[in-house]
């Protein structure tokens, strides 16, 4: 009987693209260790009965390290006779990768090998003998490549013969002396050249072209998001809104009579005689409009560069370029991974950080995340409302949030108590993404963004709007004038965006646009955007994440600096 | 060590958390590394442990110890 299967394994062998295989379950996977953070639990269907299927975060081994490891290893002991591992094994490391599928099988569970990536292996002149690891190691051995799905049915049908062998615990020395042998005998180097993929993965880990490499990465990704962002806008959603979308709310709009109060609703305020997707403040006007014409194509166009970037595997060369700098904020190299992550949305980013070793380090990263990293939909808005007057003032809230982090990261550091552990990280090999995965994970996350932030943007777009209805917002614009007035230089209704900006920071900066601000405080209010209040789901996701006295130190560490480089921005520039 | 250069590993001072850290990744006693690089500044330095590369950084590096060739 077999009643629930665990996938474990190193990072990065492609654990969770065998979870998708085996239960359908879409999830993210990347080229580099600690993609998965979460335990993930999806369902297969074996002959007649639904088995449940566990996808463990990666691990070297069996005494763990992390909180992600730690999750997997305690998940994975307190199992009993009916669960079956996979113990999923990249073979083009078959060294490394069998020395923790030996601790599974001397821990007395029934083990099944799933030999994954073997098509790269063979590319990479690597051969394997499954058939003799097999008796070696005295439990099934399959060889898969999971990306193209070749593999998994025998995989399948060869669950039931996964067994426990009797082995006895072999001291750290004595198992790798047994790996050795073991490779002597099934694994066959072919000899090559070096191929350009092995000379460009040397060349990038150097400090002298490396750097040079992430430098113009870094700077083409910029230039490949805003070129794909704005064609999109300019050619797809702005002429469907325009074209399409307008002349049915025109109508709508004469049915429902101008003053009514479901038209101030649902269009909104008419802005120089006609509906103004920007600011009319409609339900059905400027939340899709805010959503899909101005947000959406960012987001395509980010989670597309991303995507690449992480599964050709370029991410854990440049957390190795940036270790120095990352050091003096207490974090190391690999805390670049969730901060590039942020800048999609905070949240995955925050939850990433899982990956850190310290609370201490979870937590430096996670305030600098949610202060200084603004996400997709806020640099949208940022784009559209600076980006017009000058590209100047774009880079400049950039430069601002940047030196804001470095600041706030070696101040975290020096005030912090406890030490920043040492950087470790397995270097993967660059690989070319297949196009289907490529795509499948780019829906998958355009998919995901939809869901969560349609129904917030509604929301937040309803709200506002009532309130001005009602006027409610007269009464808090006058509460906080002093502060707003005094202390940013802004108009007292800029009050309302930052309060919004709880709910959605796009809907936020939208905002802004009514108030005709000049740029100098456009500038001011994106910035304190971006590092005052983070949204209610990122909120939300620091308390899960950090519990309730981190949470509040981290937002009195955010409302100090918003007040502090509001202040002082007013006061330094001049126009 | 030099970049380029090969080497055994002779010993991994540190505490059992570090040594079975560095177990897990490939890295005991007796085993030969080849160094590719290192970063300036107590940076990071990368080795190549059997098929596959490890970035480790400049503390853990210095606790490395390596008999060359």
């Amino acid at each position: 009987m077999i009643k629930k299967v665990f996938l474990l394994g190193n990072p990065n062998v492609g654990k969770s693209v065998v979870f998708s295989r085996l239960t359908g379950v879409q999830v993210i996977s990347s080229n580099y260790p600690g993609t998965t953070v979460e335990v993930l639990k999806g369902f297969m269907s074996y002959g007649q009965e639904r088995i449940e299927v566990v996808d463990l975060p990666g691990t070297y081994s069996l005494e763990p390290s992390s909180k992600a490891e730690e999750a997997a290893v305690e998940l994975l002991k307190s199992q009993a006779d009916d669960a079956v591992v996979i113990s999923v094994v990249d073979a083009t490391n078959l060294e490394r990768n069998l020395y923790l599928t030996l601790q599974v099988i001397e821990a007395g569970m029934r083990v099944i090998v799933c030999l994954n990536m073997c098509d790269d292996a063979v590319h990479r002149g690597v051969h394997i003998d499954a058939g003799h690891l097999e008796q070696l190691l005295g439990v099934p051995v399959v060889s898969a490549c999971a990306i193209t799905g070749a593999g998994i049915k025998m995989l399948i049908s060869r669950l039931a013969e996964s067994k426990s062998v009797s082995l006895p615990p072999l001291s750290h020395a004595a198992r790798w002396q047994k790996i050795g042998s073991i490779i002597e005998q099934v694994q066959q180097l072919e000899h090559r050249h070096h191929t350009l993929r092995e000379v460009l993965e040397d060349a990038s880990l150097r400090p002298f072209p490396g750097t040079l490499i992430a430098a113009g990465v870094i700077f083409i990704s910029f230039k490949i998001v805003r070129t794909i962002g704005e064609f999109l806008i300019a050619n797809v959603f702005d002429p469907l809104f325009m074209r399409y979308y307008q002349p049915l709310l025109e109508r709508l709009s004469r049915i429902l009579g101008e003053d009514s109060f479901i038209h101030h609703v649902l269009i909104g305020d008419f802005i120089a005689g006609s509906i103004d997707f920007k600011q009319s403040l409609g339900v059905l006007t400027t939340a899709p409009y805010i959503e899909l014409a101005m947000v959406l194509p960012y987001i395509i166009s980010f989670y597309l560069v991303l995507s690449i970037l992480e599964d050709v595997g370029f991410l854990p060369r440049l957390a190795m370029l940036l270790d120095n700098l990352m050091h003096r904020l207490g974090l190391h190299g690999f805390a670049i991974i969730p901060v590039l992550l942020g800048f999609g949305c905070n949240v995955p980013g925050i939850l990433a950080t899982r990956i850190l070793e310290s609370r201490r380090e979870r937590f430096i990263a996670a305030t600098l995340i949610s202060i200084g990293i603004p996400c997709v939909p806020l640099q949208a808005m940022i784009f559209s409302l600076l980006g017009g007057l000058s590209g100047y003032y774009v880079a400049g809230v950039y430069l601002v949030l940047f030196s804001l982090w470095l600041i706030l990261g070696v101040v975290l550091n020096r005030l912090l108590k406890g030490y920043s552990p040492e950087f470790l990280l397995e270097i993967p090999p660059y690989r070319i993404p297949p196009l289907g995965a490529l795509v499948a994970k780019l829906f998958f996350r355009i998919k995901h963004f939809l869901i969560e932030a349609a129904p917030v943007v509604l929301a937040g777009v309803l709200l506002v709007n009532l309130l001005m209805y009602l006027k409610i917002f007269d009464f808090i614009t006058g509460l906080t004038a002093p502060l707003i007035q005094g202390l940013f230089g802004l108009p007292k209704e800029a009050v309302i965006a930052l309060v919004v900006g709880f709910f959605r920071k796009d809907v936020a900066a939208g905002m802004l646009l009514p108030l005709a601000l000049n740029a100098k405080q456009l500038f001011i209010a994106s910035v304190l955007l971006s590092i005052s209040f983070p949204c209610i789901a990122t909120f939300a996701i620091l308390l899960k994440e950090l519990g309730f006295r981190s949470l509040l130190k981290a937002t009195f560490i955010m409302v100090a600096t918003g007040l502090i480089t509001g202040t002082l921005l007013n006061l330094t520039i001049i126009r | 060590m030099k970049a380029r250069q090969k080497g055994k590993i002779s010993e991994i001072c540190g505490g059992t958390n570090l040594q079975g850290r560095m177990m897990g990744l490939g890295l005991y006693p007796g085993r030969e590394i080849t160094k590719l690089s290192h970063f300036a500044l107590k940076g990071p330095v990368a080795v190549k442990v059997g098929r596959g590369v490890v970035a480790l950084g400049h503390g853990v590096a210095a606790k490395i110890i390596v008999e060359t060739e």
